[in-house]
């Protein structure tokens, strides 16, 4: 069984250089919506994470600006949330590729062959070796811990879109769907 | 149901009864089917009162340790504090899949178990907490907890009772420990999901400092029906001659066997049976092995060990293992146990949160010790120094992962001696191979 992308899809600028200058994230609609999130909480310090993964979704990764950015909307130092920041393996410090692949490998899908559908995705992406990105920007692949799907051998992360029970077979099809 | 295939007769589906429905998804189907009456009940009653038809159930957390669900509500007292349930939805038990489903189906399910929970132990407000990468499943949740706040369910005036209860879906970013209580709720709070010592106990002192019950999805998804149906009716079901584990257990099977998927058995089904005959066994032409029966925390146990085990706490226990969070893993003739254990191990070193130093270089040592033996180039010394590390790794952390890293490899290396002396070549059987003692933080990419 297959999902389409989830509302939550990474959105990531065609074009994002480093010396360009920041554009902040929490302003209008999303600064109302972090207000929304603030007031379920007792502390600023617990909308860290929704305020991380608001970042994410609207650049793709949390830069440095970024960084100080969240700091000072919630009241912290941009150490502490860098701090967090590198403790969560889902959130990006530095820009990866446009369809961010993570394929499960972790013991129950390892016995199922998941390290052949690794080597099926490294070939058709055209990124080669874990961790890199593909020349085109398209495609960074990784191996990830237990997605917990196991019994959908071998469940695989685009972004936000679960695709379950992928063999190596189904993988060109999925990168070409991944433009 | 044994979800994604059809239901088993001898299944017993309760919570399981409406996964592959999308009726049930909605609030209105939900309804339909008898969804949040048993919360518009618990709204009328005290919470004590709660609290003693979940005890007189039976029920027992269903995350992993297996502490009874109304003696643990029972610790919250109307103290005028402000309290908090926190539901761990941090699901990542490598095996494990079953709170995945109950999300992803029947999502009212749970949040009337967390509304009635919340009410039961005095407090307004729950928490979710469902890791990163459910992104379907958090998707479907929050698109139910709006529509309960919108049909007055959830909210200042809940069910039109006056009284207050808010959810409140938080999403994980990766991390295999925030499933650990205390770690859940730092993550919460804004932290480093590193667990917390205990004391205090997160009934004295939890979530944002203030008194917290922690439950799994499983168990908080079993209150409605308990309430429904009554104490009774739950403490019936379950095998005669063990009055500890009662009720219904979701299993997830994975790995190498041929219908894999979440069933759902009464307490202390026969184990043979289940894998033999409802999860219909191995794949064509293939024997299974080794069985792993409640995540990758617990011991391993052969095919003939689990094929006379019990499926319940302390079946599981009888059989030298644990159910934990009912993920069952299985192998079958073709695997290589060594390299298996030895990517367990992998993982636990990867998840470790390297706040304590048994667990951040006890997790990374038994990774490469693993890894080296499995490539040919161990030697019989090994096993001794495996065993040592994971003797140091056990009851002596702050949390268990460390423990749950040894586990494994301790009962692989009993039960599956003879594979690891395989890998052993003629020359190494002596001879000494320094182990390289240093911190290994990038273990896995």
């Amino acid at each position: 069984m297959t999902y389409g992308p989830s509302s939550g899809q990474l959105v990531r600028p065609p074009e994002h250089h480093h010396d360009e200058p920041y554009v902040p994230v929490f302003t209008g609609a999303r600064r109302d919506e972090l207000d929304t999130i603030l007031s379920r909480y007792p502390t600023k310090m617990a909308a860290l994470l929704p305020a991380l993964w608001m970042v994410q979704d609207t650049y793709g990764w949390v830069s440095e600006p970024a960084v100080e950015e969240v700091a000072s909307v919630l009241d912290l130092t941009p150490a502490y949330v860098k701090g967090v920041l590198s403790f969560y393996t889902m959130y990006h410090q530095h820009p990866v590729g446009k369809h961010f692949v993570q394929v499960c490998t972790t013991t129950p899908c390892n016995v199922c062959g998941a390290e052949d559908v690794v080597k099926a995705f490294l070939e058709h992406t055209g990124c080669g070796e874990l961790g890199v990105t593909s020349p085109d920007n398209r495609f960074t692949v990784i191996e990830v811990e237990c997605l917990g799907a196991c019994g959908f051998a071998t469940p695989v992360m685009i972004n936000n879109e679960f695709i379950e029970s992928v063999t190596p077979e189904r993988v060109a099809r999925i990168v070409a769907e991944h433009d | 149901m044994g979800f994604p295939h059809p239901s088993h007769e001898r299944e017993t589906p309760v919570l399981s009864k409406y996964f592959g429905d999308p009726e049930a998804r909605t609030l209105a189907g939900w309804r339909a089917r008898g969804g949040y009456a048993s919360f518009e009940k618990a709204l009328g009653m005290d919470p004590v009162e709660i609290q003693n038809i979940v005890k007189d159930s039976g029920l027992r957390g269903r995350g992993g340790a297996g502490f009874p669900t109304g003696i643990k509500w029972s610790f919250m007292k109307p103290d005028g504090k402000t309290h908090y349930l926190c539901c761990n939805a941090d699901e990542s038990e490598p095996g494990t899949f079953k709170d995945r489903e109950i999300m992803r189906w029947t999502p009212h399910a749970l949040i009337e178990g967390v509304a009635i929970g919340a009410h039961a132990i005095y407090a307004e407000t729950a928490y979710i907490y469902i890791r990163g990468e459910y992104s379907e499943p958090i998707r479907i949740m929050q698109a139910a907890v709006a529509e309960a706040y919108a049909a007055g369910i959830l909210g200042a005036n809940a069910m039109g009772t006056g009284k207050r209860v808010d959810v409140h879906i938080h999403r994980g970013a990766g991390a295999y420990i925030c499933g650990e209580e205390t770690a859940l709720m730092n993550s919460l709070e804004g932290r480093r999901g590193n667990p917390r010592i205990k004391p205090p106990f997160p009934a004295v002192a939890g979530l944002f400092g203030q008194p917290t019950t922690i439950n799994n999805v499983e168990t908080l998804a079993a209150v409605p029906h308990i309430l429904r149906e009554g104490a009774e009716w739950y403490q019936q079901l379950g095998r005669e001659d063990n009055p500890r584990s009662r009720g219904t257990k979701l299993f997830s099977v994975c790995g190498n066997i041929a219908r894999p998927g979440n069933y759902e058995v009464t307490m202390g089904f026969p184990f043979g049976e289940f894998l033999n005959d409802m999860c219909g066994g191995a794949l064509p032409g293939r024997e299974i092995k080794a069985v792993i029966p409640g995540g990758s925390s617990v011991p391993i146990l052969t095919r003939e060990e689990a094929e006379n085990t019990f499926m319940d706490y302390e079946g599981m226990v009888a059989s030298g293992t644990m159910l934990g969070s009912g993920g069952v893993i299985v192998f079958d003739d073709r695997q290589d146990m060594v390299r298996q254990i030895a990517r367990l191990a992998r993982f636990y070193a990867h998840e470790s949160c390297a706040q304590c130093s048994q667990c951040r270089e006890g997790t990374a040592w038994t990774t490469r010790i693993l890894e080296r033996i499995s490539a040919g180039q161990g030697n019989a010394r090994d096993f001794d120094t495996l065993l040592s590390i994971a003797d140091n790794m056990t009851g002596k952390t702050i949390c268990v992962l460390s423990d749950s890293c040894a586990t494994p490899v301790v009962s692989g290396l009993k039960k599956f001696r003879h594979e690891f002396e395989a890998k052993l070549g003629p020359d190494h059987s002596r001879g000494v191979v320094p182990v390289l003692l240093t911190s290994n933080r990038t273990v896995a990419a």
